[in-house]
């Protein structure tokens, strides 16, 4: 593969109808790093990854790798993000292969038939997240954790340099959980894979990215490395919440406290 | 987590779909359009001696020297009422049941069917009205209602897709509301016209139920135009619906239009429809229920659902106007009362049956 790419966001702000969701939004991941965006419900995260990603109308820029993303053929930018989203639409009647199979699309011309390096690419995939027995199987048939595999695979079958997820834990224990990021995590060292999520718990925010930025009304009000972000007084201000924040083994770890009454 | 999903590997491994061969399903619907074809040609009101049907149409078809052995007035019957029949069902057929599939890929519903968008409520308003005002029955080689009832399909979807375009884009959930309110107001248009001119009633509802029962060969040469590049687009588009099938966000991502390619998909299949309708009239439940059968012979992909929708659809409709011929005999069944009545308890069955292995 062909290692990460830089992520540039700049000035991006987006609307719904009237409602400003986004304000002028800055980010920027280097090449190889992992940054998860957090933030109470509704403070625009899955909006701020629709809009860099172009499904969302929004003003500003987004650069990859220096490039900005306007005006670039859908087909390209395919080939350089791939997106994972929080409630993947999963097909009926198709198999766990077929599935993953769909990440090659922005690889061959839209009506082609699969070639031999497509194939070989889903079959690397699948056995790179176990997924070879699940191969033939209806996609609908695998458990949750299963299915969550399989969305990652399909996003790796494009052979992005940007990965974009979209709460990849959502509906998932925290064993299952911990599985997906810990597979997300090996392949952004193998591959050089950049990476950008949402993660709306934050214990494993503080464990699993490298940097973190905190949106609240659509705006970043911190954004560094965990131990910066997570602290009592930001999740006061911004979440309403009473939490410690403690020393964990590779981050910050977050831990509710109690009304005193 | 190791039980949970040891349990649920077991539990799919009883209750996966058994796959086929593609290749082989698809060989096997084939060899079964080329039977009903032949069944089709071969019974009737006139009896024709099987290997002299087969010696004729090797003989004119293919230009393979053989004796017929059919007397004028049986070779009549075949090559000039007959085989454009069967020849016409099998296109009508094939045509219905691959929009049918192309339809519901597009909306992602398995309950769309190529009439959804106005099709057939424009074709029946355009129907009526030339049943009702049109002084003169044909036009040119052709005859008027055809013609009518193709353009009136047309402006239907049209209707329906300028009006869902302009309330929002090319969403599939608002196109659909547009088609529904499209259909709804050309439907009430053709009620008051009927309601005006009740002497046309009886016509009116027999092209409304479906018949294939004056078909020539000039119908075929009427729909071919419109059928055969419409399929081919169809057929083609086949991959690209998969795509479609994870959503527009994600088919975005992938690097695909959904807007355009939805928008290509529904012309074709609505091209499709309209040539189909316009010779036969209003054939119901073939576009609905063939795409199921496909889908569960070969399992989701387009790629397969669409090619073996066409070879089904055309099977399934020749053996349908066979029925509709035969049961009756010499009086015809309206071929609509035939594909409802073989289609709803057969597709019933289906439902049944799949939700029991579930």
């Amino acid at each position: 593969m062909n290692g990460g790419a830089q992520v540039e966001v700049v000035g991006l702000s987006a609307s719904y109808g009237r409602m400003r969701v986004l304000e002028s939004v800055r980010l920027t991941v280097e090449p190889g790093g992992w940054l998860a965006i957090i933030g109470p419900n509704g403070s625009g995260k899955s909006t701020l990854l629709r809009s860099i990603l172009g499904f969302h109308p929004h003003q500003g820029l987004v650069r990859i790798d220096g490039l900005p993303t306007t005006g670039m053929p859908r087909r390209d930018r395919a080939r350089c993000l791939a997106y994972a989203p929080q409630t993947p639409v999963l097909p009926d009647g198709v198999t766990t292969r077929e599935y993953v199979a769909l990440g090659r699309t922005p690889h061959r011309p839209l009506l082609a038939a699969p070639r031999g390096v497509d194939r070989q690419v889903v079959a690397d995939v699948m056995d790179r997240l176990e997924l070879g027995r699940l191969a033939e199987r209806p996609l609908a048939t695998l458990s949750g954790g299963e299915q969550q595999r399989a969305v990652l695979a399909r996003a790796l079958a494009q052979q992005p340099r940007v990965l974009l997820l979209d709460e990849p834990t959502a509906s998932l224990d925290l064993g299952h959980a911990q599985q997906v990021l810990d597979l997300v995590d090996r392949l952004r060292r193998q591959d050089g894979l950049t990476v950008l999520s949402t993660l709306h718990d934050l214990t494993l925010a503080g464990q699993y990215a490298d940097r973190l930025a905190l949106l609240s009304e659509g705006r970043v009000v911190a954004e560094g490395p965990p131990f910066e972000v997570l602290t009592p007084a930001a999740l006061h201000t911004h979440y309403g919440a009473r939490a410690d924040v403690v020393a964990g083994p590779n981050g910050p770890a977050v831990l509710p406290v109690r009304s005193e009454t | 987590m190791t039980a949970t999903a040891g349990r649920a590997r077991s539990d799919s491994a009883q209750h996966a779909p058994r796959r086929r061969q593609p290749g082989l399903v698809m060989a096997g619907a084939g060899l079964a359009l080329v039977a009903a074809l032949l069944a089709g040609v071969w019974v009737g009101a006139l009896p024709l001696p099987p290997g002299g049907v087969v010696n004729t149409l090797l003989d004119r078809l293919l230009g393979v020297d053989v004796s017929g052995g059919l007397s004028p007035t049986q070779e009549a019957v075949l090559l000039q009422l007959r085989l454009p029949r069967v020849v016409l069902a099998a296109l009508v057929g094939a045509g219905l049941a691959i929009s049918g599939a192309a339809y519901q890929g597009v909306f992602r519903n398995p309950l769309a069917d190529p009439y959804l968008l106005g099709a057939a409520a424009g074709a029946g308003l355009g129907a009526t009205l030339v049943i009702a005002y049109s002084p003169s029955q044909t036009l040119g080689p052709f005859g008027i209602v055809p013609l009518a009832a193709f353009a009136g399909a047309l402006i239907g979807v049209g209707c329906a897709l300028l009006l869902g375009t302009a309330a929002g884009g090319s969403h599939s959930a608002t196109l659909l509301l547009a088609g529904v309110a499209v259909a709804a107001f050309l439907a009430a248009a053709q009620t008051l016209v009927q309601q005006q001119n009740t002497d046309d009633l009886r016509e009116v509802y027999g092209w409304l139920l479906g018949q294939l029962g004056r078909a020539q060969w000039s119908d075929v040469v009427l729909v071919l135009p419109y059928l055969v590049p419409a399929c081919l687009v169809l057929l083609l588009c086949g991959r690209a619906l998969n795509v479609l099938a994870v959503g527009d966000d994600e088919a975005s991502a992938l690097g695909v239009h959904p807007g355009r390619l939805r928008l290509l998909v529904i012309l074709a299949a609505s091209m499709a429809t309209a040539a189909a309708v316009a010779v036969s009239g209003l054939i119901g439940f073939v576009g609905l229920v063939v795409p199921h059968i496909a889908r569960r012979l070969v399992g989701g992909s387009h790629a397969l659902v669409l090619p073996l929708s066409l070879l089904i659809g055309g099977g399934f409709l020749v053996l349908a106007d066979l029925v509709a011929r035969v049961v009756l005999a010499p009086a015809e069944l309206p071929i609509g009362v035939v594909t409802a009545f073989v289609g709803a308890p057969f597709f019933a069955g289906l439902l049944w049956v799949g939700a029991r292995r579930r």
